[in-house]
């Protein structure tokens, strides 16, 4: 097999990955986060903060948003996304929180926002969230586990209980993909312009949902050898339209957020602010959005694959630039992240695709009731 | 009662009594300091050889900081003073990215950080009606502690008696939605480290009015999911139905 090289170098290069990663983790938990970040006191939150949790969170909302097509809207057909694209979610939520886990100065606390309560922050309101809604998560998870051990009663138990556990989650998705946006809302002095809004929420949420359709589509692509090809091009090609929709509504909701507080003659004045906008909002946004629209591109699956990969890099690339480079813009701070600390952001999403290839492989995740 | 400091750059000499002060009641080695950072919770700004700015927690009456924190790690007291509890802090260091005066900051070469700022000596004075040690050492005058609404008054009447040597607005009157600490600046200072952005309203409430919508908007989602899953339940049996009668 020609492949077969290819396969072997990307397991070298994931086990060197691991081996640099755990050293950087004994500096880190031995001398302090200035030892392998260049975090400072001018730049508190930095890579890890908009990549792992940020654009983490932005990129687990796949499980919310495919749930909601299936449970909610009662789309039946799409139910042979829900295992694979909640299992992405799922692994994408721990991914999370172990970010969390090594850029918190005081991990052993990451507790306590469950016992002490200030109703007044929203980080509290965004650490509950993630913590119920990780919860959710693995409950919703939990009937490959049954499937696989053949525990008939609990997966006839869980298929009532789906319907509700759907529902909470979409509820605590809704909020804190939106509460993310709120925690900017505090510093509208410290935001670049282009970026800071009063609706950051709103927008947020908006560009989450797009990036949960997309994700549903890349597993269909990823796995398409699983699926039987006629039954899913229509499903897909529906999402694909859909998506594009979603894309239009937080496309115009930005437009309209930037003309009311004056900023829209900015966007093309191409400093790297405006650069940075311009390839998060048309290139990889607009422009893919727009070729859903089109029969041609949709009705290749490579094609469409690549729409969706740049959509979702989009918004990954927005949340890095509205919670870290517009502040640093802001302010002029001099900041790039140290070498390990890239290391340590990179292999957190490699270690999640490297558990989701693994449990695919034990785990029913393309059920054959459900497809 | 919410107490206060009011320091006056006509009256400082810049001898820097108050950061020795300050760095003794810490525990900290005595050292010249020109910045804050995490053994140093105050410092004097050399703006020119006869003129000083002192730096410290503005010690706001709605901490930007303290509404950030998820556990209430920093709070403000009565007394006025903006306290931190490192036995609850989880680190994650969303007060120093909220502080629009950029005082806390963060031990980022130790094992076991804290956030460190300026706590208005509140276990060792405050709390117990004493004068905060860096006004307690000011030889002149130019950091005085006292009731906040009363140093206000005082700094009013210093700004009508010299408008001419003063900036007529008091730094910390309003910025931030006012704080327990003033400063009073001479005309002729045109460039300090003072941090100049910062909207004359408490930044909390910023927050505060989309949050305060978070019960409406699970009922109104609740109500929207549910009737979703209703309408889509009734329009699938309905169809079942049509197709049922179809193939009769």
């Amino acid at each position: 097999m020609k492949s077969e090289p290819l396969i072997k170098i990307t397991k070298i290069f994931f086990i060197l990955l691991m081996i640099v990663f755990f050293f950087s983790l004994i500096k880190r938990y031995i001398f302090g986060l200035g030892a392998i970040s260049n975090l400072s006191d001018d730049m508190p939150w930095g890579l890890w903060k908009g990549a792992n949790l940020f654009g983490g969170v932005a990129l687990a909302a796949g499980g919310f948003v495919v749930t909601a097509v299936v449970y909610i809207f009662n789309l039946k057909k799409y139910k042979v996304f829900v295992r694979p694209v909640v299992l992405t979610s799922f692994l994408g939520y721990l991914m999370v929180i172990l970010a969390l886990l090594i850029d918190d100065g005081r991990p052993w606390n990451i507790f306590m926002p469950l016992i002490f309560w200030n109703t007044k922050s929203v980080m509290w309101e965004v650490a509950l969230c993630v913590a119920s809604y990780t919860t959710v998560l693995f409950l919703e998870f939990l009937p490959l586990v049954w499937e696989k051990m053949g525990f008939k009663k609990a997966l006839k138990f869980w298929s009532w209980l789906t319907p509700a556990l759907v529902f909470v989650g979409v509820i605590l998705s809704t909020l804190h993909q939106s509460s993310l946006g709120t925690l900017l809302v505090i510093v509208p002095q410290k935001i670049h312009p282009i970026w800071y809004s009063p609706i950051l929420p709103i927008l947020f949420f908006f560009s989450a949902v797009v990036v949960g359709l997309c994700a549903t589509n890349i597993i269909a692509f990823i796995y398409s050898n699983k699926f039987p090809e006629e039954k899913i091009s229509p499903l897909v090609q529906r999402l694909a339209k859909s998506t594009g929709v979603v894309f239009y509504v937080y496309f115009i909701l930005k437009i309209i957020e930037l003309y009311q507080r004056g900023f829209l003659k900015d966007i093309f004045v191409f400093d790297i602010a405006s650069s940075l906008f311009v390839v998060e909002f048309f290139v990889l946004g607009l422009i893919p959005a727009t070729a859903l629209f089109f029969k041609k591109a949709v009705n290749s699956k490579k094609t469409l694959f690549g729409l969706n990969l740049a959509l979702v890099c989009g918004i990954f690339l927005n949340r890095i630039n509205v919670s870290v480079i517009a502040f640093q813009l802001k302010s002029n701070i001099d900041y790039f992240p140290h070498f390990l600390e890239i290391v340590v952001s990179f292999s957190i999403f490699a270690i999640a695709v490297y558990l989701f290839i693994v449990i695919a492989k034990i785990l029913p995740v393309f059920s054959k009731e459900t497809t | 009662m919410a107490l206060g400091i009011l320091f006056d750059q006509n009256l400082c000499i810049g001898c820097g009594a108050c950061e020795v002060g300050c760095q003794e009641e810490h525990g900290f080695k005595v050292h010249k300091a020109d910045k804050l950072d995490e053994n140093n919770f105050t410092y004097l700004e050399e703006i020119n050889s006869i003129t000083f700015q002192r730096h410290l927690c503005m010690h706001c009456f709605n901490p930007a900081c303290a509404s950030a924190c998820p556990v209430s790690a920093l709070k403000k007291t009565k007394e006025g003073a903006v306290i931190y509890n490192p036995a609850i802090c989880l680190g994650c260091r969303y007060c120093i990215y909220a502080c629009p005066f950029n005082i806390p900051k963060y031990e980022w070469k130790s094992q076991i950080p804290r956030v460190r700022k300026c706590d208005f000596c509140y276990s060792t004075k405050i709390s117990k009606g004493l004068p905060p040690a860096c006004a307690s050492a000011c030889p002149t005058g130019a950091t005085l502690f006292g009731v906040r609404e009363e140093l206000l008054k005082t700094a009013h009447q210093r700004i009508n008696k010299e408008p001419k040597k003063y900036v007529s607005e008091v730094f910390g009157e309003k910025e931030a939605g006012g704080t327990s600490v003033l400063f009073l600046r001479l005309n002729e200072v045109t460039k300090t480290n003072l941090v100049r952005n910062i909207p004359d309203f408490a930044l909390p409430d910023l927050p505060q009015k989309i949050l305060g919508k978070t019960p409406l908007v699970i009922v109104a989602l609740g109500l929207f999911l549910g009737g979703m899953r209703f309408l889509t339940d009734r329009k699938n049996k309905i169809r079942e139905e049509e197709q049922k009668k179809d193939e009769e």
